[in-house]
């Protein structure tokens, strides 16, 4: 790779820390401000004034907010997330097995969703205006305007309860043998699927509709290829840019938006564990899950952005 | 066999319908008598204990935050699974009256100041040792540590010492307390090797079940103790399991498609769905929990007693069991206690909607404008819906009540206890006493209605150390009055507990301690075979 490549990338690489540093600026100060403190929400509707004060001393939370900052900044920095004030246990440890039974959701939802979305948009292409393209794009749209807790319980209704082909609770736990896995996941991976599907599949569409407008695809044309050699061969590599864009950004969205799936489904993911520990205001939790949210949008978006300087070959190979 | 009849026969066998009716709807069916009759006697064949199996409850009220150590526990899911893997000192019946359970026997002092219980020899811990007096005495110790956060820590706070004699275990008491063996049955109590001090996290109990899998927030699994000292009577399943399912409708689903076999909060909304469904049983039960209407007694206008009756007057009681509660529920009375309580005495006069006496009591108290109600989502369910219900029954007496609905984060920080009138739910407490004197009581922590009575103070505390059973009822009598006519709550509803358990599920008694059989299903039902 050729220098203003480099320069480029790190550039991005740099630009993706910063805006990490602000984030940590701003989830700390917005778990601030929620109303009642963390010894309020252990306690509940059964704190003791004596009780709260206890738990106060206990936490530190008599600090100033910047201290606070400042602790725990330089925790994560050398990989120390604290411990859970509502349950006193390492965040890391427990937080480690939810991320990655949401990474494995997100895996599953991505390895259908993603060859079927760009799949479905070249075919739309192909057969543009027509019968197949209307179908494809009316039953994606369908799909993604219809609330995901909607079409969660249709198949849980169908599927699950009446068909009983796979089980409505994914709930999965170490050691569970993969197919087990699978089949558990099987539902919350189809509503995750038909909810990302046809953001992907219009962008493919659209990108490389807009490629087919150039010159040279009428070259590719008048060579004599088929319409699916040239949309493979000359378009798609062309709409690169425009579609990882995308990708990445229903990637993300896999990773840290499917908190109503997981309730829904009982999956034991990051979102689900995030709520709890808001409900009980278990503010070094809240952070880590934030930053860590944070950081799977930021990196991805690096990534998106690096693929299209890559694959932009005035970029690779400059005069 | 059909749905229908293999439902009937098992609400025949559960005892909620007689023969006589059971044979006229299955007539109905158009099935003969003879056939019928051979049904029965099927299905009440089947109700007997059957070993074995893997017995899974899905249940609302667990999250990722719980922890195995019980002075921690608050919501449903630590809770119930500490009822099948650890056990107190007492258990109370489902009729209210105590059971030996660790303690053999107890008895106290003329005064009741001092109470020996015999601790129960050749029980087992599930590390193998045998509890002993001193692991009891350890367990007190622990939960009333003033820097514990015990949830058992007002409980122990009337305690002034606890020390083993022999085989017996000595508490003394700063007050008189008649009710003491009852408090012993709190789920904190458990009682753990050296009162679980060395790590409050091991989740080792004397229970029926040992801990095997504890995943907080996603699933508890316990399997049989070998050496449990009482297994003809509980521990039934080979294996069981806690799914933890926080959402309504997928608990619901989770039963249907056989993943459970019973589930807590069936909501009342759609019980009469759940109900249709092949195999399901709604196992409802009259409990303690109330839900409550709370004006602080000490703020203007609530200072004053003629518009607090007004209020209540104003309350339409029948409506709201019927309507919030689908009629799965019973009507209050103004103060906390229902039949569900032992020495409640039920020919208090039960007050009824009347706009015309509100009207009167609402002039005589000279204050004019609207009375703002604060409310929320989280102060109990369909609290909304009830102060809309509330502010319409009130308006035909003349009283305008304006509704604020607060956002359910921070509810009980910064409206319930704080605010002077706002909506609330109680869990109800084991005894009479335990009740006033949590949230009643000039002094009590709680006493989120601001009540200060000394006449009703003076006989809470004698009732306290009143032995005589006829006595005692006489002052809780007088006392329930005295809350009712001054008091600041308004209570227009006693809400059943409402849990569904699929045909699997045998053994189930009803039991209004708490929700799940009183929190004991897991160990109390078997899986039919």
């Amino acid at each position: 790779m050729s220098t203003p490549v480099l320069k480029l990338v790190a550039q991005r690489i740099a630009m993706g820390i910063l805006l990490l540093l602000a984030v940590s600026v701003l989830i700390f100060a917005g778990t601030q401000i929620l109303p009642g403190d963390v010894a309020q929400s252990i306690l509940g509707q059964s704190a003791t004034p004596q009780a709260l004060e206890n738990l106060r001393r206990d936490m530190g939370l008599n600090d100033p907010a910047y201290i606070r900052y400042l602790h725990w900044l330089g925790g994560i920095l050398t990989g120390d997330l604290g411990t859970a004030l509502s349950s006193g246990q390492d965040i890391a440890s427990s937080l480690k097995g939810r991320l990655w039974n949401t990474l494995f959701l997100a895996f599953w939802a991505a390895i259908v969703s993603i060859p079927l979305a760009i799949g479905l948009g070249l075919l739309a292409v192909r057969y543009r205006n027509g019968f197949v393209d209307k179908l494809i794009s009316g039953l994606g749209l369908a799909s993604t305007s219809l609330p995901e807790f909607f079409t969660g319980y249709l198949l849980i209704y169908f599927v699950a309860v009446r068909l009983q082909w796979f089980p409505s609770v994914s709930t999965v736990y170490e050691g569970m043998p993969l197919g087990e896995r699978l089949s558990a996941i099987a539902l919350p991976v189809t509503v995750l699927t038909l909810v990302v599907l046809a953001h992907m599949m219009r962008m493919t569409r659209a990108a490389i509709l807009n490629v087919m407008q150039s010159a040279y695809i009428e070259t590719a044309e008048l060579k004599g290829l088929s319409p699916l050699q040239i949309i493979t061969r000359h378009a798609f590599p062309n709409a690169i840019a425009p579609i990882v864009n995308v990708v990445m950004l229903n990637l993300a969205f896999l990773v840290v938006g499917v908190v109503v799936v997981e309730v829904i489904f009982v999956y034991p993911g990051m979102g689900q564990y995030l709520v709890d520990h808001v409900a009980k205001r278990d503010v070094p939790v809240v952070q880590a899950c934030g930053l860590i949210f944070a950081a799977v949008y930021v990196s991805l978006n690096i990534i998106a952005d690096i693929v299209a300087i890559v694959s932009n070959p005035r970029l690779r190979h400059p005069k | 066999m059909s749905n229908e009849l293999d439902y009937l026969s098992r609400r025949v066998a559960l005892g909620k319908l007689s023969r006589r009716d059971f044979l006229g709807r299955a007539a109905a069916l158009g099935v003969t008598t003879v056939f019928a009759n051979s049904l029965l006697t099927s299905a009440a064949m089947a109700e007997g204990p059957v070993k074995g199996g893997t017995l899974k409850a899905g249940m609302q009220g667990g999250a990722s935050t719980d922890s195995l150590d019980p002075a921690t526990w608050q919501s449903q899911v630590p809770y119930k699974f500490g009822r099948q893997w650890g056990e107190q000192l007492v258990e109370i019946q489902p009729d209210g009256t105590l059971q030996p359970k660790l303690a053999e026997e107890w008895g106290s002092s003329d005064d009741a100041k001092v109470w020996t219980f015999k601790i129960r020899k050749g029980v087992q811990f599930h590390d193998g040792k045998d509890m002993t007096p001193d692991d009891v005495v350890a367990t007190m110790e622990r939960h009333s540590d003033a820097n514990s956060k015990s949830g058992a820590l007002g409980v122990m706070g009337g305690i002034s010492n606890v020390k083993k004699d022999g085989d017996t275990v000595v508490f003394t008491l700063k007050e008189a307390n008649a009710d003491l063996p009852f408090l012993m049955d709190d789920y904190h109590l458990m009682i753990q090797p050296n009162g679980g001090k060395d790590k409050p996290t091991a989740g080792i109990g004397t229970g029926p079940y040992k801990v095997v899998t504890d995943e907080p927030g996603v699933r508890h699994i316990g399997s049989k103790f070998e050496n449990y000292w009482n297994g003809d009577k509980r521990g039934h399943a080979e294996q069981i399991e806690i799914i933890v399912i926080n959402d309504a409708t997928a608990r619901t689903s989770a039963l249907q498609s056989g993943q459970v076999h019973m589930i807590n909060r069936v909501e009342p909304k759609i019980v009469d769905l759940v109900k249709r469904v092949p195999g399901v049983t709604i196992q409802n039960v009259a409990g303690k929990g109330h839900y409550v209407f709370i004006a602080h007694c000490n703020t203007a206008p609530f200072n004053n007693n003629d518009l607090r009756l007004a209020l209540k007057y104003a309350m339409n009681r029948e409506d709201m069991v019927q309507k919030i509660l689908r009629g799965y529920g019973s009507v209050g009375n103004d103060f906390p206690i229902n039949k569900a309580y032992p020495l409640f005495s039920d020919d208090i006069e039960q007050r009824a909607y009347d706009p015309d006496k509100a009207a009167f009591h609402f002039k005589k108290s000279g204050h004019d404008g609207p009375i703002l109600l604060r409310t929320s989502d989280v102060a109990f369910p369909g609290a909304v819906d009830a102060a809309q219900l509330y502010q319409q029954s009130a308006a035909k007496a003349g009283i305008t009540i304006e509704v604020k609905r607060e956002p359910g984060d921070g509810y009980w920080s910064e409206v319930w206890n704080k605010q002077p009138f706002s909506e609330s739910y109680w869990g109800g407490r084991p005894t009479q006493d335990q009740m006033y004197s949590t949230a009643y009581l000039s002094t009590a922590d709680w006493n989120d209605t601001r009540f200060f009575n000394e006449k009703f103070d003076k006989l809470l505390i004698t009732a306290r150390g009143e032995l005589d059973e006829a006595k005692r009822k006489a002052m809780y009598r007088d006392m329930s009055v005295i809350v009712r006519d001054e008091g600041g709550v308004i209570v227009p509803m006693f809400n059943d507990f409402i849990d569904a358990t699929s045909a699997k599920v045998g053994g189930w008694v009803p039991d209004g301690n708490q929700e799940m059989s009183g929190g004991y299903a897991l160990s109390r039902c078997w899986l039919n075979a």
